[in-house]
């Protein structure tokens, strides 16, 4: 069972942690991509958080719907609508269970639909998976987390932008597997699991 | 160089000249208050709704092509950039009129995605969406926006056949049977002078020589197959018609529609040239029947000097019925 409040601190965690590493992400980003994924997340997590900081939630559901609309509206290029379909596919599942892990799973189920990608291809569900894998047992920790990141480093792109590069993109961390591992340390950080 | 355009602000370019076109053409067009959607103005009268779009720089395409008898509404992205899905959803609700909406999708990663999930948010909101995507560009595969080939001026045809269909009552699920089968019939191929420049990045998008010219370009200024020293009309029609042909396989009396498109900065005088070139090389040495013919700036890419041939077999008479049915819009 998880709380509103808990779910609105760790969006807004996400949101700062985002915000102080823009460069990052974005120097990942012009490795591989077109150098924007700091910028984007950056604008769509202020967006967010004006939007769900003062709203009054009755429902779980209602909340990442909101925060889905709002990544989709701003952040843009491909990462407005995987993480935008990962949030509305959690607004989805809230309607059926309040069990994070079975919320995180459902996020995953829909970045995969929308990205049609698998594990191992160099993506954000590099972090996605392991990650709902360990909440269904109770285990994520931030290890966990970080040597997720550090797996694409040695993967080939073969989905997105960075697939034209081929093998030019080993040895580099892919920019959306960084920003969901700023998505799941804020999601330990802000205590979502502790309840 | 300093970059020499009529513009104020780049971040404010489409939306100044969305507001542009719609006054200058009120009696056909209208923008949805608060969004990048061009709607059309005439009545609803429960027929299926027809929504295209795409980054802008394309222009006409999309909002030229928003009227009776073609789209319904067009959503414009910034330029050379894929519309939001929340904006597609806001075309999608425009266009509906409870018969169901067909999505036209050209075929890049980013339109393909953000208009897919459109699709998904139509459906939670109970509104019937099908698509089809694209891909007419046989020049090259994989490109720098796109996986398989990319979507091009065959596009426009695409608009006008399923405008003209869903005007005259068919419904979403045969329109989308009549897409499925005219997209394959498409072909398209194109060649860069120079290059675009982009007003949000302020510089051309490529380089070429001032004696040098590349085939098989995208519409995004995208790589294309070869590059060559300038050459005359009829040697450059001559090597797009030699590429189409392999990949349309045609024979002697076979029925085509045919559409020279400029890029954006090739005068129509150089355009009607290309096209008689086409004539020559296509109905009087190949023998097809070039039964529906346009030349014009329908999908442009800013102000790229270079021109694209389509070519649509019309394997249906219906098809060229279509082509030549009324459209009151601006750019057809």
């Amino acid at each position: 069972m998880v709380e509103i409040d808990a779910l609105k601190k760790w969006i807004e965690l996400f949101g700062e942690a985002v915000t102080e590493n823009k460069e990052t992400l974005n120097q990942l980003d012009s490795d591989i991509g077109d150098g924007d994924h700091g910028s984007n997340m950056t604008r769509g997590a202020a967006a967010v958080k004006e939007k769900v900081s003062e709203a009054d939630y009755d429902n779980l559901s209602d909340f990442f719907k909101d925060v889905g609309m709002t990544l989709v509206s701003k952040v843009g290029g491909a990462s407005g609508p995987l993480y935008g379909s990962a949030f509305i596919s959690m607004a989805k599942q809230a309607k059926e269970s309040d069990d994070i892990a079975s919320l995180i799973e459902a996020g995953l189920e829909g970045v995969q639909k929308r990205g049609k990608a698998e594990t191992g291809e160099k993506t954000m569900i590099d972090v996605w998976s392991p990650v709902a894998s360990a909440l269904k047992e109770d285990k994520l920790t931030s290890d966990l987390i970080q040597d997720s990141v550090e797996n694409t480093k040695e993967m080939k792109a073969t989905k997105g932008r960075a697939s034209y590069l081929g093998d030019r993109s080993v040895g580099h961390i892919d920019p959306g597997a960084q920003s969901s591992a700023y998505l799941f340390e804020s999601l330990l950080k802000a205590g979502v699991l502790n309840g | 160089m300093t970059m020499k355009k009529i513009i104020n602000n780049p971040d404010q370019i489409v939306d100044e000249m969305l507001n542009g076109l719609v006054y200058a053409y009120d009696s056909i067009v209208e923008r949805i208050p608060e969004t990048m959607v061009v709607h059309r103005k005439h009545e609803k009268n429960g027929k299926v709704g027809l929504v295209s779009g795409g980054g802008s720089g394309h222009e006409p395409a999309h909002a030229g092509f928003v009227g009776q008898g073609m789209l319904s509404s067009a959503v414009a992205g910034q330029v050379f950039t894929s519309p939001t899905p929340d904006q597609v959803l806001e075309g999608i609700k425009a266009a509906d009129e409870g018969e169901g909406v067909l999505l036209v999708i050209k075929n890049y990663t980013g339109d393909v995605l953000n208009f897919d999930m459109a699709k998904d948010l139509a459906e939670l909101e109970d509104i019937e969406v099908e698509s089809i995507v694209v891909d007419d560009d046989i020049a090259v595969e994989d490109s720098t926006f796109t996986a398989g080939k990319r979507g091009v001026a065959g596009t426009v045809l695409v608009h006008k056949i399923l405008g003209a269909a869903a005007e005259e009552g068919l419904s979403l699920k045969e329109i989308k049977a009549l897409a499925d089968k005219v997209v394959p019939n498409i072909a398209s191929i194109g060649l860069a002078l120079n290059p675009a420049t982009n007003p949000e990045v302020g510089k051309p998008g490529f380089k070429l020589e001032e004696d040098e010219i590349e085939f098989g370009i995208g519409i995004h200024g995208e790589p294309g197959y070869r590059r060559e020293k300038l050459q005359p009309s009829k040697d450059l029609a001559k090597e797009l018609v030699t590429q189409l042909k392999k990949t349309c396989d045609w024979s002697s009396g076979d029925q085509y529609a045919v559409l020279v498109n400029g890029m954006g900065a090739t005068p129509l005088m150089e355009q009607f040239v290309f096209m008689n070139d086409v004539k020559h090389l296509l109905a009087d040495d190949e023998g097809l029947d070039l039964a529906f013919r346009k030349v014009g700036d329908y999908m442009t890419a800013i102000d790229m000097a270079g021109i694209s041939l389509t070519l649509l077999k019309i394997e249906d008479a219906k098809w060229l019925e279509y082509l030549n049915a009324p459209a009151k819009v601006i750019g057809w």
